[in-house]
């Protein structure tokens, strides 16, 4: 048993860390890009600012460090991507490591305090060729910028054109230059508006290092509630142990035993460890401040492992049985197999993982960005700052609105790992349950 | 602005699907309140796999519409 627990813990942290590089900011998302062009902002200094950056002619973009009008959808998306460093307040902020490989420059190993990053996550200067943007670390373009330290004096985003696809590009002005730069190489193949750049990130992001606190915490809590068990064995259960065990015996009599059979022992280690996994994450997600913040369960390539681990035990520990009634149902017409009911079911096999997938990415993300519109209202209320009125009003609205949210999404956390732990249960069930007897 | 229509259709059929199951869940309950356990656990599951199908539909609404849109 303890052999196969190590086993699971092991895959599971081992197959996240290889995805969580494949994150990438979701302002690439095309359907994200609901940037104003100049001559519709209303905001006359906006639009003189923007021209003034535009350097030899051609345009730049808008610079970053302009308020400009609030964007509530831009502002919500921004907080719930992965970022590179950990905003805490002001501009505090707790430096990770990075680590980069750029094809034909090599790797380049520093955090993210080398890029000394100001207001809104932009750094002050460019090292080896990368900047940090809104705390998203990206790439020169200019191969004359690659090597040494640079001064960067502003960063601006611009809509740009290519094959046929719109796309947002951001731009760091060098000595009064603009130079442009690569995002991060996701691979998507341009699904999610990434692709292969020029360069990947294997840093150690925000989402990473909240995964590795709360596997730490979990780690603590259960060693203690373990090692209790084992002393109080035959008496009644002690302190932290009370807390957890009904929640274990939960996951064991309620959902493995029931739908997976009698050999649910062997899958139990992973339905726990799945379950107080995502459980942890989608608390710690609920956390508006320092150690929580980070969005990780409403990250794609976080479920995409989750619901890919839970695929390939299922997959893999399938019988025959499950086969055959998938592949060649006995007692059905060749035709209708053949045309219908074999392509549905290899259909289905990956359907369940990936409706897996997006029902907690989706539940999660959709939770957090009414959260921030909530939020929001404060802002679109009081124009930004402007309106002292305004904001108050808007907060009058948005606070009972937030807690009432976040009490529902206290719930959704609950339930959402429940789900997910329940219907990994049920397609191993499926796919190891012996054929009835006739 | 089309792909918010299609996630709306879709949410409208997984709406009525769930208030289905939900509605029949509370009447098996008041019906036979000592099977309260077993039917609130396949209730969950089979709203779970409604929503499944509203999500697939909702994330093809976002990805298949025209950007800029």
């Amino acid at each position: 048993m303890t052999a196969f627990r190590k086993f699971w813990i092991a895959l599971v942290f081992s197959g996240l860390s290889v995805f969580a590089f494949a994150q990438h900011g979701e302002s690439h998302h095309p359907q994200q890009q609901t940037e104003h062009p100049a001559a519709a902002t209303p905001d006359e200094h906006a639009t003189d600012h923007s021209d003034t950056t535009a350097h030899g002619g051609h345009d730049c973009g808008h610079s970053l460090s302009e308020e400009g009008e609030f964007n509530a959808g831009e502002n919500a998306v921004h907080h719930i991507a992965d970022a590179n460093a950990i905003h805490i307040l002001g501009n505090t902020y707790l430096h990770l490591p990075c680590i980069l490989y750029a094809p034909g420059h090599g790797w380049t190993l520093t955090t993210t305090s080398a890029f000394h990053p100001h207001h809104h996550g932009n750094g002050e200067n460019s090292k080896e060729g990368y900047v940090l943007v809104h705390g998203n670390i990206m790439r020169l373009t200019n191969t004359a910028l690659m090597h040494g330290e640079f001064q960067v004096s502003d960063y601006t985003h611009q809509e740009i054109e290519e094959k046929g696809k719109k796309k947002i590009r951001y731009n760091a002005i060098i000595n009064g230059n603009c130079e442009p730069l690569d995002a991060k190489t996701t691979y998507d193949g341009g699904i999610m508006g990434g692709g292969i750049t020029s360069f990947y990130d294997f840093s150690v992001t925000r989402n990473v290092f909240t995964m590795l606190l709360t596997a730490l915490v979990l780690f603590l809590l259960f060693r203690s509630a373990a090692k209790s068990a084992v002393r109080t064995q035959g008496h009644a259960p002690k302190g932290l142990q009370n807390f957890l065990e009904p929640l274990v015996t939960f996951i064991r009599d309620e959902v493995a035993k029931p739908n997976i059979g009698p050999k649910y022992e062997k899958y139990l280690p992973y339905l726990l460890s799945a379950f107080f996994f995502i459980l942890g994450l989608n608390l710690i997600g609920q956390v508006p401040f320092f150690p929580g913040s980070a969005n990780v369960t409403g990250n794609i390539s976080v479920t995409i492992v989750l619901a890919l681990l839970t695929f390939i035990i299922s997959t893999f520990s399938a019988n025959k049985h499950f086969w055959e009634h998938t592949l060649w149902m006995p007692g059905v017409p060749a035709v209708l197999k053949i045309f219908i009911l074999t392509p549905i079911e290899v259909l289905g096999i990956f359907l369940k993982p990936f409706t897996l997938l997006l029902r907690l990415f989706a539940n999660i993300t959709a939770g957090h960005i009414v959260i921030l519109s909530f939020v929001s209202l404060i802002f679109i209320f009081g124009k930004a700052g402007e309106s002292f009125g305004g904001s108050m009003a808007g907060a009058a609205a948005s606070i009972p609105l937030t807690l009432f949210m976040m009490t529902l999404e206290l719930l959704v956390a609950f339930l959402q790992a429940f789900i997910f732990t329940m219907l990994s249960a049920v397609y191993i069930g499926t796919a190891i349950e012996e054929p009835h007897h006739h | 602005m089309y792909s918010a229509i299609g996630a709306g259709l879709a949410v409208i059929g997984a709406g009525l699907g769930i208030g289905q199951i939900g509605g029949k869940a509370m009447e098996g309950i008041a019906r036979q309140p000592e099977a309260v356990g077993d039917i609130r656990s396949n209730m969950i599951l089979t709203a779970a796999l409604v929503e499944g199908a509203a999500l697939v539909c909702m994330v093809l609404s976002f990805f298949v519409a025209p950007p800029a849109a």
